[in-house]
């Protein structure tokens, strides 16, 4: 009876009660019914067989090169100089990649899910990043957010590059710090000569988000494979903060925690601070 | 005869045995109601939920505990509930500012604590948007607890009985920002308060009425206060100037937004328990009731935002004025006060 209950299930599921009536008025008997039904459940098994067979799947690195204008980011010792022609020196930089999304030729894009990443100019472990579970195909655009989306800078306690242990989160404003840099300049008036670059806020009219996309060379484009770890490699440039849309004084400008002052430099590094440089495929 | 004498010995201490073990089970958990997040019958859907932060009586008596944990300090001398002492409803009774670590005096009034689960933003210029993060503030803040998460971290994982304790609540004696965080909100998300005499008139419970003061002040209530502090909660949640001063000193909400139509708005406090929460206004300028209504009668001053329904300030008779004190001393919850659930030890 149970046997016979479960198939009938199954015809419902299957053919619809329109064919069952039709079997029952035909007065098929229960034995018929129940031969069928192992077939039904097997063929329902190959169904699902069918469906586990996955799409391909591989991983690719990328990888952050920081610089100052074409030099080597040496922490705390290089003096370097910004578009003013202003000396500087770089003590802390840090920031945050997010959201990476890939897109193929054919426009269709993946999204990697839960891709967020601080790189942190102190340790060399932070600036090679591993994607993986990325559907195979030939990818000819990447775009990431340059900090943290809207949802998560106000979303509950976070772990991972998220946690809030990493410097990173303002605790009396809710939001991360999408990039910081810190060190100092003989021209700024703050006191240390302290330069103090918190970057970050994603209230308008001081909406910090910035997203960074490029062009992959179709003749080169990112090539994921099963058995294949493409790096992207990028250059990072620390100056852009400084030039680009508004040549930043450290004379004037020495001190921002988000507000508007934040969104100026946001909207110098939004389109300087990255260059994809090549791809190993 | 003797070997039976030996089997009924062998019973009796193997039952003895298991009375002991019962016995010791009942004390590893302490606890032996069930803590649960109830939305009242009179309140909206809260903000936030614990869909993401399972509620269990591990997770809300570890988040307790670290709630009353002067060692989470630097100078390891005050916690959360120095602060925010439970008979002053969670706030600090007679400190017009709180009053942190090395004998720092911070800024602004403590909030009180309850119904936080009810709210967008926390802390007076709303800056911290939930209520899982909102202890980072004070742990970090020179002036409150003065430390860091990575150092509050280092101190658990030393310090027994917290791995155990991390283990009973999330499972596992690993100790992170994100478990310590979600345990503070089971504590700080079960504080309700909605057992005042104002809710079981409403709520229809026990007979409760109000007496006649009490009534011509919920009336008047009606009339003058509520377009900022509406039922059920008693505030609005939004940010406003109530005219303190011509030019304070403390830009409020503007902190946040960095907007100058913000300068110098704070989140409209909530009523409840307000008879427990002296001194009043964010720098704790007003330390009774009387001070408070005599400043919307006769008080209020022209701020550059000053929040337009104030303009002409809010014209009280004496008589008034008392009856609206009544009213608001039956928004007292002293079960909530009372309640050993929330209380040290």
């Amino acid at each position: 009876m149970g046997s016979y209950a479960m198939c009938i299930h199954y015809e419902l599921m299957l053919h619809g009660l329109f064919l069952l009536n039709q079997l029952i008025k035909m007065k098929l008997s229960k034995y018929f019914l129940a031969l069928l039904c192992p077939i039904i459940l097997l063929s329902a098994c190959k169904k699902n067989n069918d469906e586990v067979i996955a799409e391909t799947k591989g991983s690719f690195s990328m990888e952050f090169e920081n610089q100052v204008n074409g030099n080597p980011l040496i922490l705390n010792t290089s003096t370097y100089k910004n578009a003013k022609n202003e000396d500087f020196k770089i003590s802390v930089f840090k920031y945050y990649v997010s959201n990476i999304k890939l897109s193929k030729a054919d426009g269709s894009t993946y999204l990697i899910p839960e891709s967020y990443f601080l790189i942190d100019a102190s340790k060399d472990d932070s600036k090679n990043i591993a994607l993986k579970d990325v559907p195979a195909g030939d990818y000819t655009k990447i775009e990431y957010t340059i900090g943290v989306d809207y949802a998560r800078n106000f979303a509950g306690a976070q772990t991972g590059a998220l946690d809030p242990i990493n410097g990173m989160f303002w605790t009396w404003n809710s939001g991360y710090i999408f990039v910081k840099l810190e060190g100092t300049s003989p021209v700024s008036t703050a006191a240390g000569n302290a330069l103090t670059f918190h970057i970050g806020g994603v209230v308008d009219p001081n909406n910090t988000i910035r997203t960074f996309s490029t062009e992959i060379n179709a003749a080169n484009p990112l090539r994921i494979r099963s058995d294949k770890k493409p790096n992207m490699h990028f250059m990072v440039n620390a100056a852009a903060l400084f030039t680009g849309k508004t040549d930043v004084s450290f004379a004037s400008l020495n001190f921002t925690m988000g507000g508007a002052n934040s969104v100026i430099v946001a909207n110098n590094y939004a389109n300087g601070l990255f260059k994809l440089d090549h791809i190993h495929n | 005869m003797f070997n039976k004498l030996k089997i009924i010995a062998v019973l009796l201490f193997s039952i003895a045995m298991m009375y002991a073990c019962s016995k010791n089970n009942g004390e590893i958990k302490p606890a032996e109601k069930v803590v649960t997040f109830t939305q009242p019958t009179n309140f909206p859907a809260p903000v936030y939920n614990f869909e993401d932060n399972k509620l269990t009586n591990a997770g809300f008596l570890l988040g307790k505990k670290l709630f009353y944990e002067a060692r989470l300090s630097a100078d390891k001398s005050v916690s959360c509930g120095s602060c925010h002492q439970q008979f002053a409803a969670f706030t600090q009774l007679d400190h017009k500012v709180s009053h942190g670590v090395n004998n720092c005096q911070g800024k602004r009034n403590t909030p009180p604590l309850f119904n936080l689960a009810w709210q967008k933003a926390y802390f007076w210029d709303g800056g911290v948007k939930n209520l899982e993060t909102s202890p980072l503030n004070a742990i970090t803040d020179a002036c409150e607890m003065g430390t860091d998460i990575q150092q509050i971290i280092d101190f658990l994982k030393s310090t027994a009985p917290y791995p155990d304790l991390f283990k009973q609540a999330f499972g596992s004696t690993e100790i992170n920002s994100q478990l310590i965080l979600k345990s503070f909100a089971q504590f700080t998300g079960v504080l309700v308060s909605a057992n005042s005499k104002y809710d079981q008139v409403m709520r229809k419970e026990n007979g409760a009425f109000f007496s006649t003061a009490e009534q011509a002040g919920y009336n008047l209530f009606k009339q003058k206060c509520i377009s900022c502090h509406p039922e059920p909660l008693f505030t609005d949640l939004t940010y406003r100037s109530n005219g303190l001063d011509v030019s304070g000193t403390d830009e409020g909400r503007a902190t946040i937004t960095g907007v100058s139509t913000d300068l110098g708005k704070f989140r409209v406090p909530t009523l409840r328990n307000i008879e427990y929460t002296s001194p009043y206004m964010h720098d704790g300028r007003f330390y009774s009731l009387d001070e408070v209504l005599e400043h919307y009668n006769s008080g209020v001053k022209s701020s550059i935002n000053l929040d337009p329904v104030l303009k002409s300030g809010i014209p009280l008779s004496p008589t008034e004025k008392e009856q609206i004190k009544a009213f608001l001393k039956t928004l007292t919850d002293n079960e909530f006060i009372k309640n050993t659930l929330y209380s040290e030890s």
